[in-house]
């Protein structure tokens, strides 16, 4: 395996990606709006509105966190209602919206990478290059799944920070985050950024254009979606066991999807494509 | 010393479309060697089976003594391929284009840089060097795509139709540099065209395709011979001959058929060797003759020919 190659693959990759609006844009909007207006937005509210306001808000959550796992109901033990609030929310309410983000940047970085450099006509070129399949292969997925993964990671952390600072007024102390937050971002988020660009790959062998790769391979949105509405209505919470499983789970589809997009990725059938 | 492409019987079929249809031929070290055809005559599929992108449905091909389709990467180690649009990175500059191309070839880090100034200065792009390719005039990519498929200082080349979708002057241009390569390095090209002034000029054997098949194979003067195996020539006279001059050279041994009137007679000859003996009967029978003119064949005469008796 010529590493050399695959890191030249991966600069290249990333350097066309930076010059594309329609990749970057998204990758700039999506964490400040999830990680900083958001949480500002939940965190100062509550301590803007009267408090009987808040109070009746828990009132409709009171069923929600009966339906709580005993070990997560207490965190909330102790705390004044406008605390319960900003933990209901930053902890756990907002969590599975940070998985849309791995997807979401491996899908849009992937399918610029894959259909993009084939709709630009310089997929022939790099065809010719004495690389083997794999090696190709191996640098195409990492120009997704390295900037996937740690602007993920770098929202979470600007997140952290954030509420922390918008939030101490209220706290007096650095909470954020909970212990449900380190396998949502370390066990998750990369299984959740690997199935982006695997879906990617798949899909860009079948499609001509970026748009269409991207737009496709999106839809995977949808199996965050259902982890969003499970913890927002309290069917499901996303406790530590839980999200373990669901990461176990989705590397698994992982390997599968991993496995075929390697066998559908070699030179004749790339060119067949062109 | 062998030669560096060896294919026999090679086939690609696409479905019902026979691609490449049983194409066997050789190319000798230092060589400019055409294939020339129409769109779809399997001038590109044999490019890419030569290079290990498309495995061959049958048949087999030596690339430096390697099979493409099981040693692929080690044959592109050792060629270079002028796509037929030069599939340039449009928003990286073409000293980016060329250090990403020669890390793939395996330049080593400590001469990459050196290399790249090197190719873009003989292709006369050092100037530009650092501007972003989308800003550069078609002849410039063609001539950068030129750059990068010879960064690594493969011993065989590819061409995809050059020149193609090129003004005449930098068509002209990128003619005259791969000239110079062929002359200056000895490099051995193979040229995938259908410009036949293109291919005439810097040929030296050429195979005229259709259809996935070779329809004949040689140099310029071997096709001639091959198609048309007696000479013509094309006599013009100060004044017109008389009756009897004709006759004579009707009668002459190696002539085998005159025709024509007045100032201009057209003589078929056996070969090139009858025609002083032509010039010496109709001057011995006072004719005076202005000019004596053997009928050169194009590339151009041998492709439509071929390619009619194809329909």
């Amino acid at each position: 395996m010529n590493w050399r190659s695959i890191w030249a693959i991966v600069r290249k990759d990333l350097r066309e990606v930076m010059q594309n609006k329609m990749v970057w844009a998204p990758a700039l909007i999506v964490p400040l709006v999830f990680a900083v207006v958001l949480p500002l937005v939940m965190i100062i509210v509550p301590q803007m509105i009267p408090v009987e306001d808040v109070q009746r808000e828990l009132g409709d959550m009171d069923a929600l966190l009966n339906s709580m796992p005993a070990a997560l109901k207490t965190i909330f033990d102790g705390k004044s209602i406008e605390q319960m609030f900003v933990i209901y929310m930053m902890g756990f309410t907002f969590a599975p919206m940070f998985l849309i983000m791995p997807i979401m940047f491996s899908s849009v970085i992937g399918s610029d990478s894959f259909a993009g450099e084939r709709e630009r006509k310089t997929m022939e070129a790099l065809l010719y290059a004495p690389t083997s399949d794999l090696e190709l292969f191996i640098g195409k997925v990492l120009t997704a799944l390295i900037p996937a993964i740690s602007l993920s990671w770098l929202a979470f952390l600007i997140n952290i920070i954030v509420v922390n600072i918008a939030s101490y007024p209220l706290f007096g102390r650095i909470w954020f985050p909970l212990e449900t937050w380190w396998p949502l971002m370390f066990w998750l988020t990369p299984a959740l950024a690997v199935l982006g660009i695997s879906a990617t790959v798949l899909i860009s062998s079948r499609v001509k254009t970026f748009m269409e790769a991207y737009q496709t391979s999106s839809s995977l949105v949808l199996v965050v979606l259902v982890l969003i509405i499970g913890q927002v209505s309290g069917v499901m919470f996303l406790g530590v066991a839980a999200e373990m499983i669901i990461g176990l789970f989705v590397w698994l589809v992982d390997a599968v999807l991993i496995y075929l997009s390697v066998t559908k990725f070699n030179r004749s059938a790339l060119i067949a494509k062109l | 010393m062998a030669p560096i492409i060896e294919v026999k019987q090679l086939e690609r079929v696409f479905g019902t479309n026979r691609a490449v249809d049983g194409m066997t031929f050789h190319v000798e070290p230092g060589e400019v060697f055409g294939l020339l055809g129409p769109n779809g005559a399997g001038k590109t599929t044999t490019v890419r089976l030569l290079n290990g992108i498309l495995p061959p449905s049958g048949g087999s091909a030596r690339v430096f003594g390697l099979d493409p389709a099981t040693d692929g990467q080690r044959v592109r180690q050792q060629t270079g391929v002028l796509t037929e649009t030069p599939a340039l990175y449009e928003r990286s500059t073409a000293r980016q284009n060329l250090e990403f191309f020669g890390t793939l070839a395996g330049i080593p880090e400590q001469t990459l840089g050196q290399k790249v100034t090197d190719i873009l200065a003989f292709f006369g792009l050092q100037d530009r060097a650092n501007d972003k390719v989308e800003t550069y005039s078609k002849g410039m990519k063609q001539r950068l795509a030129l750059a990068r498929a010879l960064v690594h200082e493969p011993p065989l080349l590819f061409l995809d139709e050059p020149t193609s979708g090129l003004d005449p002057e930098a068509a002209q241009h990128v003619n005259a540099l791969i000239a110079d390569l062929s002359h200056r390095n000895g490099q051995t090209i193979i040229l995938a065209t259908h410009n036949l002034v293109e291919a005439q000029r810097l040929c030296d054997r050429v195979a005229v395709m259709n259809k996935g098949r070779i329809l004949a194979m040689g140099s310029l003067k071997e096709l001639s011979r091959k198609l048309w195996p007696v000479t013509w020539v094309d006599i013009t006279f100060w004044r017109a001959p008389a009756e009897s001059a004709l006759g004579a050279l009707k009668a002459q041994r190696g002539v085998m058929q005159v025709t024509g009137q007045g100032e201009a007679w057209q003589v078929q000859v056996e070969s090139d060797e009858a025609i002083p003996q032509v010039v010496q009967r109709l001057v011995a029978d006072g004719a005076s003759i202005l000019k004596v003119n053997p009928r050169d064949y194009t590339l151009e005469d041998i492709y439509f020919a071929l390619q009619a008796g194809e329909k």
